[in-house]
């Protein structure tokens, strides 16, 4: 008796999430009142930060574009059903090959150093990734525990590169030297500016359309090629992946790389966009809130732009609303946004039951009869 | 003219109210009415059959009796009164006990813990387990239910698994049984011992529900009969003024032909031979041991035995999936399968191997992926619906829309979820993936399990004529009747070897029992 209950489109990828979302502000705006501010008020400094001025909106979609590729990766490993929740580590490593790119190719024009830089972020990225896929593939060692491991691993690694290898001489600080120009991505306000168009600085970048073009690639690879088939083929019955002759352990080394290199090339965004060096601690729990990204956009490409979209705000508003009312403090904003994490994320199913109620009680009309072959029969 | 007037009418002479009496049950998922004013009366001391298709309802039935689900409206009465029923422990209180498919029994625990499990009663195990033994020698003396107490549950064969279920709903003072679909993994020889102790237990008052689609059991052990179908009870009979093909035909709401019409087979020459074929578990078992066949063009070789004999693992075997040490398979005059060669599904595919899957939720379908993804599994590599990067969507759409209308699937929606299929049309979408791509050899697993009536019609027909157009055709089945029916010659698993072979038309059902139970090879009765 397993037959789905289908709902509408627009209730499954509109109204559920809306719902959840208002469930999330509704108790944020309860905390906001239990510290005695105003959470109307609230709202409107976090909206009016993220969305209200050019430069509150270049910084939402910067901070968005992180979110993109690490939400993208931990999306792309959960199609095989495994839990990456290495994409910190991963974004870190995969920074050291921009990095290395950056630094060692300085004197390159632009156009050879990005596809050389996108190159290094990916293999870094997922060749940091495809150690636990081995474990896992071939060992059974939880890719749970070891993508956890390896974010400690790879901080490790970093720190020790940046303080003995990397470092700029004669400074005390972890991190190298800044890249030639040559190797800064350009900003959208920068192209705006050269096309005649006036925008307020800001540090979204290319980057963004990077990352939206890894959307569609991503789509493409999930759901239009063979690869795609095999890699949602395991993560959904490996036994039944078995009997149609995929290898699972194929699509989990494949989809790991492929995880992995997505969450490498956050450092097109982080160090070629804004920081223009390699410094220490630099990926900033990107890669967890990915995991938070992939879960409220139902690892699919689409919602996972709209959650970046979402929580950039949050991030980029948030600041102001510490800015603007001194006793939302950094704690209050984190609480709000893990609130709404909770909501759209975790809590996915908690009014999903009673909406369903509601849309099969007002189509009770076409209640269907048996599916028994002799009534179809009749019928035909 | 017939009476299905039996319908929740007390006895008229004031003899014991009915046991268990639903009336008027409706029950509705979302749109589908699985229950429909489901009207049923099982007298006291009585075995009482309950036939029906897959998703007839019978299940649903017995889940709000059981108190698994709320009807939606309609009353439930025992013993003559209304109760309400609101979890399977209320249920229990009222004396009724359910045996489930599918054992629900903690493995590595003992009969004994298994029997007081949830019903411990006290802090210390000691105590309620010293209780336990004294009551099961009592029951197993009053109904013949001889287990050993302290075996643990996986050392026991399943008809003894059965056992202590059954034990663990009359220690929890059942008196109504519900069985369902309790013969599934039992040899005909285990099968006649339950009917044995269900009579025995029918004979000491207690009351008997039956859920079966064998209506060959029904006949032989029930004394009334309801039949479902399409979430309605159809008619009541008792059992002795009915006949199996009435009930086949009130089941499926038309004539159906219970025997499979087939001419004899005219086998060519061979295109499969096993040879010397052994394979040795992680822990050393050995799942097939020295296994030897071949298998003709033109011929169905059926492969009989009670489940887990070594039948799956020749499957996967001879599909490519679990690779050999030792002995090799040779396929249309070369290796598919030898040690070192590794062998692979979808290459097997390619080469003219189809294999339908004895579990499809297991291992033959995605439940998740849609119908039309599903016919490409383990074909999706093939060329004609592969470009160099990408997949042509709308060309696996239009195939499996082709299957669907040549396999009569139902409803024809390619992109509807293997899971909103009925089972039966489920395994027709698996049937038709393997068919359709022509095979020269195809390997089939309980191509009728869990399917309806009209689509076991549809299914041998088509498997009938896979062998009259020179295709080889092997069909492992548990159903004997299946095997008897279809097979034109048929070898006997049990651990992992092949116990004989007998031609389908000498072949008796007490004959292949005995076989299937080991009982040439084996001293040891298992039942």
């Amino acid at each position: 008796m397993s037959r789905q209950n289908k709902l509408p489109v627009w209730v499954n990828a509109g109204l559920i999430p809306l719902i959840n979302l208002l469930a999330a502000f509704v108790v944020s705006a309860l905390v906001i009142l239990a510290v005695g501010e105003n959470p109307f008020e609230a709202a409107r400094h976090i909206i009016y930060g993220a969305f209200g001025f050019e430069e509150g909106i270049g910084y939402t979609l910067y901070y968005a574009t992180n979110f993109i590729f690490t939400g993208l990766a931990v999306a792309m490993a959960f199609h095989c059903f495994l839990f990456n929740i290495g994409g910190e580590g991963q974004a870190y490593i995969g920074g050291l090959g921009i990095g290395l790119v950056c630094l060692y190719m300085g004197d390159m024009p632009f156009w050879v150093i990005l596809p050389c830089a996108i190159v290094g972020g990916a293999v870094f990225g997922g060749l940091w990734a495809a150690i636990p896929a081995y474990l896992q593939a071939k060992r059974g060692s939880h890719i749970v525990i070891t993508t956890i491991m390896f974010n400690f691993i790879a901080s490790s690694i970093m720190t020790f590169l940046l303080v003995e290898w990397l470092k700029k001489p004669g400074s005390q600080l972890p991190e190298t030297r800044h890249f030639a120009d040559a190797a800064y991505m350009p900003k959208l306000h920068e192209i705006a500016h050269a096309m005649g168009i006036e925008l307020a600085h800001s540090p979204v970048n290319i980057s963004l359309v990077i990352a939206l073009l890894c959307c569609v690639a991503v789509w493409i690879f999930i759901w239009r090629t063979r690869w795609g088939f095999e890699i949602r083929a395991s993560g959904k019955n490996a036994e039944a992946a078995m009997y149609g002759g995929i290898s699972p352990a194929r699509s989990i080394m494949i989809s790991m790389l492929i995880s992995g290199a997505l969450a490498g090339l956050v450092g097109l965004n982080e160090l070629m966009g804004v920081q223009h060096r390699l410094v220490v601690n630099f990926t900033n729990g990107y890669g967890f809130v990915g995991i938070a990204i992939a879960l409220m956009g139902r690892n699919h490409p689409l919602g996972i732009v709209l959650a970046s979209l979402l929580m950039g705000a949050l991030f980029q508003g948030g600041a102001e609303l510490a800015f603007e009312m001194p006793t939302m403090t950094r704690d209050m904003v984190w609480t709000i946004q893990g609130l709404v994490i909770l909501f759209t994320g975790a809590l996915e199913h908690m009014f999903r039951p009673r909406i369903e109620a509601f849309f099969q009680k007002s189509d009770k009309s076409d209640s269907a009869s048996c599916q028994g072959p002799e009534e179809q029969g009749d019928e035909a | 003219m017939r009476h299905d007037g039996k319908h929740a009418a007390s006895p008229a002479g004031g003899g014991p109210p009915p046991a268990v009496e639903l009336v008027g049950l409706n029950k509705s998922f979302g749109p589908v009415r699985a229950n429909q004013d489901v009207c049923i009366t099982v007298q006291p001391g009585t075995v009482h059959g309950i036939v029906g298709e897959n998703g007839a309802g019978k299940s649903t039935m017995m889940a709000m009796l059981y108190g698994f689900y709320k009807a939606d409206s309609g009353s439930i009465r025992i013993n003559g009164e209304t109760v309400s029923i609101g979890s399977p422990s209320d249920a229990i209180e009222l004396g009724i006990g359910m045996v489930h498919q599918h054992f629900m029994l903690v493995e590595p625990f003992t009969v004994l813990e298994n029997v007081i499990l949830g019903v411990e009663g006290g802090g210390l195990i000691g105590t309620s387990l010293r209780r336990a033994r004294k009551e099961l020698k009592r029951l197993a003396d009053e109904y013949g239910l001889d287990v050993d107490p302290d075996a643990r549950i996986r050392d026991l064969p399943v008809g003894l698994q059965q056992r202590v279920e059954i034990l663990k709903a009359l220690y929890r003072g059942a008196q109504t049984l519900i069985l369902d679909e309790p013969t599934g993994v039992l040899t005909p020889q285990e099968a006649d011992h339950l009917f044995r102790i269900l009579d025995t237990l029918r004979a000491q008052g207690k009351t008997v529900i039956l859920i079966t689609h064998k209506l060959r059991e029904i006949m032989a052990i029930t004394d009334n009969v309801s039949v479902m179908r399409c979430g309605t009870m159809v008619a009541h009979r008792a059992t002795a003024e009915t006949s199996q093909e009435e009930l086949a035909e009130l089941m499926v709401g038309r004539t159906v032909l219970l025997r499979v019409d087939k001419q004899p087979a005219s086998p060519g020459e061979c295109v499969v031979s096993v040879n010397d074929v052994t394979l040795v578990d992680d822990t050393g078992r050995k799942r097939l041991d020295n296994v030897n066949f071949s298998i003709c063009k033109g011929e169905i070789l059926g492969i009989a035995g009670v489940s887990g004999n070594g039948q799956s693992e020749l499957l996967e075997v001879l599909s490519g999936i679990t690779p050999v040490k030792d002995g090799r398979i040779t396929f249309k005059g070369h290796d598919i399968v030898a040690p070192g060669l590794r062998a692979n599904p979808q290459e097997l595919r390619r080469q003219g191997v189809g294999h339908v899957a004895e579990d499809r939720h297991r291992m033959g379908m995605i439940m998740d992926f849609s119908a039309a993804e599903n016919t490409i599994l383990g074909y999706h590599c093939d060329p004609e619906i592969n470009g160099p990067l990408l997949m042509d969507l709308d060309r696996v759409d239009k195939r499996c829309a082709g299957y669907m209308e040549r396999f009569d699937v139902r409803p024809p929606l390619p992109h509807l979820a293997a899971s909103g299929f009925s089972g039966g049309n489920q395994q027709k979408i698996v049937l038709a993936r393997e068919m359709e791509h022509d095979p020269d050899l195809l390997l089939v697993g309980q191509p009728t399990r869990g399917v309806d009536i009209g689509a076991i019609e549809f299914i041998h027909k088509r498997l009938i004529a896979m062998r009259d157009a020179g295709k080889a055709v092997l069909l492992v089945s548990v159903e004997l009747d299946e095997i008897l029916s279809l097979a034109d010659r048929i070898l006997v698993m049990f651990d992992g070897r092949i116990v004989g072979e007998v031609s389908a038309e000498e072949a008796t059902e007490q004959q292949l029992g005995l076989m299937m139970a080991g009982i040439d090879a084996e001293p040891e009765v298992r039942a």
